[in-house]
């Protein structure tokens, strides 16, 4: 296993990602693009991008089983510390994983409520997604292939606990997308 | 319980070499150099330097110093790794490819001869004439306890 590099210009290359996850989560529903060439396996660029804008000495991630092989990366490049995932402020995730069992933050603090990086087979096709709420004028449509079978139940559950839950940050090759806890989702 | 001091590794000492050799004289010993990634960096920023205070050895910021960090990888995989103080960019680069160079079994023993001997000769050189030229100045003082009363 070898060490892959970061960004090649860390300041510019960051902000850059972090425009488009903003773009991302106050219109949800909206595909932004995200570039970085050398992601390490099995992380998507958009993945790899993401975690690292985000993600710093600070914050403390969990890798669910098939992110652990860009562990090393992780720690070298973000400096963040690994957690279990009911303590983590990020889950990376490569197949869905049960909300529930993130940290969704209190009604005194809601910031501390997780964020999930959920890497996805494709956005733009696959399952139709019905979003409303802020940031989305009447209903935006997403496209997503790869999430759980009871996701739109899922989420409703966690759009429940608002102000509390988690966000959601949805990667696919280089397209992010974004839920966050404020929406909500209809299947179909 | 303080832990044991060890003696310094090979790679301890050929780091702390290649901390304090300037970015030309590094260019100058290394030659032409294989291809390599930066993985992170050369950037420069500020380390907090800690000390202990007496007596007690409680830890203390004694202040900022400016490094220069960076990280490469080698076509064989070797991770090299670089610290110096200053803001020699070339210099922290150069030296994290050498110590990827020096761990490499190949390059190794060659380059510890080629680099770090000649280096590290040099340096010692430098802090011995410090100290010579301290010595000169040094002044004996003596307290005569008999001639206070």
């Amino acid at each position: 296993m070898t060490l892959h590099p970061g960004f090649a210009d860390p300041v510019l290359d960051s902000q850059a990602c972090f425009r488009a996850v903003l773009d991302a989560m106050s219109r949800p529903g909206r595909i932004a693009g995200v570039a970085f060439p050398d992601p390490p396996p099995p992380l998507d660029p958009a993945t790899a991008a993401v975690l690292l804008t985000l993600a710093d000495a600070e914050a403390s991630v969990w890798l669910d089983h098939g992110a652990l092989a860009a562990q090393e990366w992780v720690v070298f490049h973000c400096g963040a510390a690994l957690a279990a995932p009911g303590q983590a402020t990020f889950g990376v995730a490569l197949r869905p994983v049960p909300l529930a069992g993130l940290q969704a933050g209190t009604d005194d603090a809601p910031e501390l409520g997780a964020t999930l990086i959920l890497q996805v087979a494709a956005l733009g096709r696959g399952r139709r997604l019905r979003l409303s709420g802020p940031g989305v004028a009447t209903t935006a449509t997403l496209l997503v292939d790869g999430l759980a079978g009871d996701f739109v139940a899922e989420w409703a559950a966690n759009h429940a606990l608002f102000p509390r839950g988690i966000d959601l940050i949805l990667c696919a090759g280089t397209q992010v997308a974004a839920l966050p806890r404020s929406t909500r989702v209809a299947g179909g | 319980m303080t832990p044991a001091v060890q003696p310094p590794t090979r790679r301890q000492h050929w780091m702390s070499v290649l901390a304090r050799a300037s970015g030309q004289e590094l260019a100058a010993l290394a030659g032409p150099l294989p291809p390599y990634t930066r993985l992170r960096g050369p950037e420069a920023g500020l380390v907090m330097v800690r000390g202990r205070t007496g007596g007690s050895g409680n830890p203390f910021n004694l202040g900022e110093a400016t490094v220069a960090r960076c990280t490469i990888r080698t076509g064989a995989g070797t991770v090299g790794h670089a610290y110096c103080l200053g803001r020699d960019l070339r210099q922290a680069e150069l030296a994290a490819v050498l110590d990827a160079l020096l761990q490499d079994p190949a390059s190794g023993p060659a380059m510890e001869a080629q680099v770090i001997a000649p280096l590290a000769t040099a340096q010692a050189e430098r802090r011995a004439q410090l100290a010579r030229r301290a010595a000169a100045t040094q002044v004996q003082f003596f307290t005569l306890a008999t001639m206070r009363s």
